[in-house]
């Protein structure tokens, strides 16, 4: 096990533990830049599906992992985004600016939904947003003029400095772009947690009468939780809208909220690892059911058949598993295994079970 | 003059009156205790106090100011801390977050600041450390630093409590039976760090508490309340034999009527 003597206070402020955890970090963004020239062009463009997926699950990780408000209507918030940079693109808006306004459209959305949701928590929380949800489907079909109705958009190519970015002509520049957006907001997300204010989230979900007590005005950074959880959903929004080039309202089922969800959840829920693992698993989960299914329909010979319902059975059957066996999600897992390889082999089997506490009071809530 | 004020305080919960009509002053660097049998509104008053509870009648005043329709998380920036009598850390957390978390009222910049990490939020992040780390050193909780609270055992929750009330720089603290549940040693060092709060900290404290030991050892003034009513002020000594308190707490014999 590692051991940090500190000196100084800044390292408990550092983005990285060591310098090794540092090593490890640029290895893996190195290793994530040079991906186009080792990818063939199908997996990239699976890889950059994840990638937004990473950004979506980001800002519900906020929102549902850090501050404890879930959300079933995320969908809505990706809809924002998505929809308000195509009709900013369409009004000849460069695609550095309308990519941040698109973001913070859904922002502002998502901290005035936040008003009449901080009354809620838990499940009357979840019931609200999936309301919500729903309703966003509905005004988009509403709002033919703006959204295209049913019959949906076309999104505009990406320009910047006269420079066409496609993501079917050049996918790599796509890529790359996805992946700088990932890791600024990576970075915004952890810079958040090492301050005050991520402090104020995890203390409205830890325990909201001390969180009270200690002077955190608790509707405000809800609001702001809310308001950042929907920025970041945005801007995933509005790189899906380039990755899809032409979607409708289906693009932004209800389904879709509870992926996100389900996303987070198996991912390791309160830690921003957990949106990583969580957007792996169900991004390329399709992926390696479609080669799975390939591989055994030669090697029976059926020929090319199909399963209705495969893909969401088995997301719901790792979801069961999950919330049953390790509801700290894949995150929690890793760190389990990764200390017990550390103190191998002293590790003791009863390490990791939890404490019960029965103390907290439920008399001023 | 006064660092806290209370006058004519009542609240009632439907037809009951927790506290009724309590007033009391507690004066800048004094240890005040409130004392009293199970539901006499003790720790009620500490609720209204840091306006989690409306009061239905009376008024509040801190410092000079008004407090009574103040919300509960303008109470902190005030200056006044408080703990928990059934103790409410941030379990999923370590022993420092839980002081930082303290520090919130004391915080400098904005969310956006915040978000950027832009170098004055660096260095009100480690002006924040310094301050947790004085509170650590003074409750001797270096060992635990970066353990989880859901880890620890009962007693140092306790002072995990009141470290994370002192980090923020508290003029008054109010503390919720700091004692309860805990050893005799334990409540031993409670007394010292009550006794070092005032007079190394020049802090006032607040407190309720039923161990009458530490209550007789620490306090400057006693409060006795029954039924939301207050019965005797006093000095320690006093307090505990006023006939009314013995009455309230042993009952009243029917044939010395």
């Amino acid at each position: 096990m590692r051991i940090h003597f500190k000196t100084d206070y800044l390292q408990d402020i550092r983005l990285f533990e060591d310098r090794r955890e540092m090593i490890q970090y640029i290895l893996l963004i190195l290793a994530a830049l040079s991906a186009p020239f080792w990818l063939d062009e199908y997996l990239l463009g699976e890889i950059t599906y994840v990638l937004i997926y990473v950004l979506a699950g980001i800002g519900l990780m906020v929102l549902a992992g850090h501050t404890g408000q879930p959300s079933l209507g995320h969908a809505a918030f990706l809809a924002c985004g998505a929809y308000m940079q195509v009709i900013l693109l369409e009004a000849g808006v460069p695609f550095l600016i309308s990519l941040p306004l698109a973001g913070l459209f859904s922002g502002v959305v998502g901290a005035i939904v936040a008003i009449p949701a901080l009354k809620m928590s838990g499940i009357y929380l979840a019931i609200a947003t999936l309301a919500f949800g729903i309703m966003v489907e509905d005004v988009i079909i509403l709002l033919e003029h703006w959204t295209g109705g049913v019959e949906g958009v076309l999104t505009p190519a990406i320009t910047i400095g006269g420079f066409e970015i496609d993501r079917w002509t050049t996918p790599d520049y796509f890529y790359w772009l996805c992946l700088i957006v990932v890791i600024l907001v990576t970075v915004a997300y952890k810079n958040l947690l090492r301050s005050p204010t991520g402090r104020a989230f995890t203390a409205i979900r830890d325990s909201e009468v001390s969180a009270r007590a200690m002077g955190v005005n608790v509707a405000r950074y809800k609001m702001i939780a809310f308001g950042v959880s929907c920025f970041f959903t945005g801007l995933a929004g509005a790189l899906l809208a380039h990755f899809l080039q032409a979607f409708n309202y289906e693009a932004f089922l209800i389904l879709i909220s509870i992926q996100l969800l389900l996303m987070v959840t198996v991912g390791g829920l309160g830690s921003i690892h957990g949106a990583y693992y969580g957007a792996i698993v169900i991004g390329l989960l399709p992926v390696v059911i479609t080669i799975l299914r390939e591989e055994v329909s030669e090697l029976m010979g059926l020929g090319n058949f199909t399963i209705p319902g495969l893909e969401t059975g088995i997301f719901a059957l790792i979801l069961v598993i999950f919330i049953i066996v390790e509801p700290l999600g894949i995150y929690g897992r890793w760190t389990k295994i990764r200390i017990w390889l550390e103190l191998f082999p002293m590790a003791r089997k009863d390490m990791f079970r939890r404490q019960k506490s029965y103390l907290k009071t439920e008399r001023m809530k | 003059m006064s660092l806290l004020s209370v006058k004519d305080l009542s609240i009632s919960f439907g037809g009951v009156k927790a506290v009724d009509g309590v007033s009391f002053d507690v004066q800048p660097g004094e240890v005040f205790t409130i004392v009293g049998p199970n539901g006499a509104g003790k720790s009620t008053i500490f609720n209204l106090i840091s306006r989690f509870y409306q009061p239905t009648g009376g008024a509040i005043h801190f410092d000079g100011k008004d407090i009574t329709n103040m919300s509960p998380d303008n109470i902190a920036p005030l200056g006044i801390a408080r703990t928990f009598q059934n103790i409410e850390l941030f379990e999923h957390s370590t022993v420092l977050h839980n002081l930082l978390v303290g520090r919130h009222s004391q915080r400098k910049t904005h969310w956006i600041e915040d978000m950027l990490f832009l170098p004055s939020a660096r260095r009100a992040e480690v002006e924040h450390r310094e301050r947790a780390e004085e509170v650590i050193d003074f409750l001797d909780l270096q060992p635990y630093r970066e353990k989880m609270i859901a880890g620890l055992p009962y007693g140092l929750r306790k002072v995990v409590e009141i470290a994370r009330a002192l980090a923020s720089g508290p003029k008054l603290m109010l503390l919720d039976e700091p004692a309860s549940g805990l050893s005799v040693e334990e409540t031993q060092d409670v007394a010292f760090w009550i006794e070092d709060m005032k007079k190394d900290m020049g802090l006032t404290v607040l407190m309720v508490e039923h161990d009458m030991s530490l209550v007789s050892q620490v306090s400057d003034r006693v409060l006795a309340i029954a039924d939301g009513r207050p019965l005797a002020m006093g000095t320690s000594a006093e307090v505990q034999s006023h006939p009314d308190v013995i009455a309230a707490y042993l009952g009243v014999e029917e044939d010395a009527a």
